[in-house]
């Protein structure tokens, strides 16, 4: 009975696809918390926060061919929405008293402002912060793409103008240091409704709160991805016309999967917000939005759990780099977006596809072999049939396979060939 | 404030934008070449203009050190010099690099930014984190008043006289040359034009090539007006690209016409606001045209 239950439990894991998000989720939320002082595990924290984005890169990127350069724009709106929030409650008037005017955020009154700028008043309030978050980035995304994306523009166009997006709200956030906190940002922040994020308990509780929101976000794209919309995305990413030409509105597709990406690196911000407890223009910028794209690319662009692996990947590899060799991390980090591009383009999740899965199976086939030489056949396939399922996981079907070919995804009922998306 | 004085105060500024316009249009030119012919988005452009800068401040010690008499000349070997280490690199990157990823422009975008951050890496540990500025000859220093109350710097109309050559080359080198024809059949049908026996490969990596010798001229261009940084290249990058792509990506003319508006803009509006709220406004209008009108200025007609 048990045995029955298990394996039926068994067979639900592998038909969603869950091996590897088990796994992720099992490092996360027990592994690492057992293994790390609160100090490491805020660093984790930090870094999966631009997990967000790194999974929105791989919904919009690697399933929609839309690339990004400009994902720090809504990972910096998400952020400074929360920021508003908690920077309005931490300068009430009596710790701000010694300010001229007490009772506004402290970069406003360096900067001689007198009085609280319209538009941050309704930040005083949780829940429209928290609404901010998620609709002014999204929104932000949908107007852009929808823009673009209705006149047929895509590919390396709209990646140039997502950049230039980026580099204005930089230099307009510097610019408008009364209002925006300018290169500092948002700093001092300490309680959010009058619970002190500054704490190593709080510490721990966020750090799981970005846990579990992550893993929902990366089983919701999963579920997007095995839904007849990832089927479609992947479709038009490859052979943009014959979706159109199937009566499809390409245009609203791609914009899908850019807002998406941007809902996701908004969480992403405002999460990094609360742990990190500031906000600055300098996680906004084209150099921080392109290496966003990075950490999708390292993790591999096709796979969610891969692109968190690569987030944190990267970011240790930045950390321990640039603390012990801050000249060899630049050329590492030139090595790694060349790196990514020229030998592994389907990154960490590709090289576990096409090498150490089918050593692992292998592996397994022959531990299995010699201790029951009579086995039936079914046995012996066993692994096989293994590596299908997981190959349905771990890439999509359209990913190039180690030989190179193009893989049709069951009931898409097209033929769907080439490589990356398309330019304008 | 009388009317002539006013009068003075909008030509000089007019003139700021027009150094700011020969800048622009000498790294759009290079990278309408490589961009709008090829298609390939090089990142990188920035470092290559780096390059020329470099060169021009190499030079610049070496005459200093040991040929002191040639310090009035130099500079025109220089421009020249900086046109070809430039160019060298960009022949040894393409080779190396550009020519495996012609059918993924997005990797491209991504590969060349890796050699962008190289680069930047290889300026600061071997030239020095500081920012650097050569001597500049005699004759580049001061200026030039027509009447009283004008200052019109003569570095500027130097760099002016360098963009109006360097364009009129490319331009006659595009439409006069074999090169330019070779690079005008690839770019109109590249099958076609291997079959009938032009070497497409080689033609690349020449475009490529040039493209980024003509950013090495940006360079030597720069280094009259500022001072150069391991990333000084970069800050132009955005700039460059929103320039071509606002003036149609396969056409000269139009990345002509969107440097001069670009510049003029960013300059004018300097003089009404903040330096950083003229950027957002200038950027933000192009962005906004873009999306309105995204073929750019002047499309091109090829259909692709």
């Amino acid at each position: 009975m048990i045995s029955k239950l298990l394996s039926s439990l068994k067979t639900w894991i592998d038909q969603r696809g869950l091996n590897g998000f088990i796994i992720l989720a099992i490092l996360l939320a027990v592994v690492f918390p057992l293994a790390m002082d609160s100090f490491r595990l805020n660093l984790v924290g930090k870094y999966l926060t631009y997990g967000f984005v790194a999974i929105g890169l791989v919904m919009a990127w690697g399933y929609g061919g839309v690339l990004s350069l400009g994902q720090g724009v809504f990972f910096g709106l998400g952020g400074y929405a929360m920021a508003m929030f908690l920077k309005l409650e931490a300068s009430d008037p009596i710790s701000t008293k010694i300010q001229s005017t007490p009772g506004i955020p402290d970069f406003m009154d360096w900067n001689q402002i007198t009085a609280l700028p319209i538009w941050w008043e309704p930040f005083r309030h949780l829940p429209f912060a928290l609404l901010a978050v998620l609709v002014v980035p999204t929104l932000l995304a949908f107007i852009i793409s929808f823009a673009m994306f209705k006149r047929r523009v895509g590919g390396v166009y709209f990646a140039i103008i997502t950049q230039a997006v980026a580099l204005i709200l930089t230099v307009l956030i510097i610019g408008q240091q009364g209002y925006t906190g300018g290169v500092n940002g948002i700093t001092d922040l300490k309680t959010m409704l009058g619970w002190d994020t500054r704490t190593n308990s709080a510490k721990y509780i966020l750090y799981f709160v970005t846990v579990a929101l992550l893993l929902a976000s990366i089983y919701g794209c999963q579920w997007i991805q095995k839904s007849k919309l990832g089927t479609l995305l992947l479709a038009m990413r490859d052979k943009e016309d014959r979706v159109r030409f199937s009566g499809y509105d390409v245009a609203m597709f791609k914009v899908f999967a850019f807002c998406l990406a941007a809902f996701l690196s908004a969480i992403g911000g405002a999460l990094f917000t609360l742990q990190v407890g500031f906000m600055s223009a300098s996680f906004v910028g084209i150099v921080p939005s392109i290496e966003m794209v990075i950490f999708a690319a390292v993790g591999g662009r096709m796979s969610l759990v891969g692109a968190v692996y690569g987030t944190l990947l990267v970011n240790f590899g930045k950390t321990y780099f640039s603390e012990s060799f801050p000249d060899l991390w630049l050329f590492l980090m030139a090595a790694l977006f060349i790196g990514v591009v020229m030998a592994f383009p389907d990154g960490l999740a590709g090289l576990w596809e096409s090498h150490i899965k089918g050593w692992l199976a292998r592996g397994r086939a022959a531990l299995r072999k010699p201790k029951n030489p009579d086995a039936p056949p079914s046995q012996i396939v066993q692994p096989d049939a293994d590596v299908m399922t997981m190959q349905e996981i771990g890439s999509p079907p359209l990913a190039r396979s180690a030989s190179g070919s193009p893989r049709v995804p069951s009931g898409a009922g097209m033929q769907v060939s080439g490589i990356q998306g398309q330019s304008a | 404030m009388s009317v002539s004085e006013m009068l003075n105060i909008g030509m000089m500024q007019g003139f700021a934008g027009l150094s700011l316009f020969a800048v622009l249009l000498l790294m759009g030119l290079g990278l309408a070449i490589i961009f709008g012919q090829m298609g390939v988005i090089n990142m990188a452009h920035g470092e290559f203009m780096t390059i020329g800068a470099y060169t021009i401040y190499l030079f610049s010690t070496i005459t200093e050190n040991h040929f002191p008499k040639l310090v009035q000349s130099y500079f025109i070997f220089a421009i020249i010099a900086a046109f070809f280490i430039a160019f060298a690199v960009g022949w040894f990157i393409e080779w190396s690099l550009i020519r495996h990823l012609y059918k993924r422009p997005l990797d491209t975008l991504l590969a060349t930014w890796g050699i962008s951050l190289g680069m930047q890496q290889i300026f600061r540990s071997f030239i020095g984190p500081k920012e650097v500025s050569p001597t500049l000859p005699d004759w580049l220093m001061g200026s030039w008043s027509p009447h009283e109350g004008l200052d019109i710097p003569i570095n500027g109309m130097f760099v002016m006289a360098l963009t109006l050559v360097v364009t009129g080359g490319v331009l006659l080198a595009l439409y006069k040359s074999r090169w330019g024809l070779r690079v005008r059949a690839t770019v109109a049908n590249r099958t076609m034009a291997n079959a009938i026996g032009i070497n497409t490969k080689k033609t690349d990596r020449l475009t490529f090539a040039i493209g980024c010798g003509i950013a090495g001229i940006a360079g030597a261009a720069f280094t009259t007006i500022g001072s150069t940084g391991p990333t000084s290249g970069s800050l132009y990058i955005v700039d460059a690209f929103l320039v071509v792509t606002f003036g149609g990506a396969a056409s000269l003319l139009g990345t002509m016409a969107s440097a001069f508006g670009i510049a003029q803009m960013q300059s004018i509006s300097e003089f009404f606001m903040t330096g950083s709220m003229a950027r957002v406004i200038t950027l933000l209008t192009i962005v906004l045209i873009l999306m309105m009108r995204p073929q750019g200025l002047f499309a091109s007609k090829i259909r692709r």
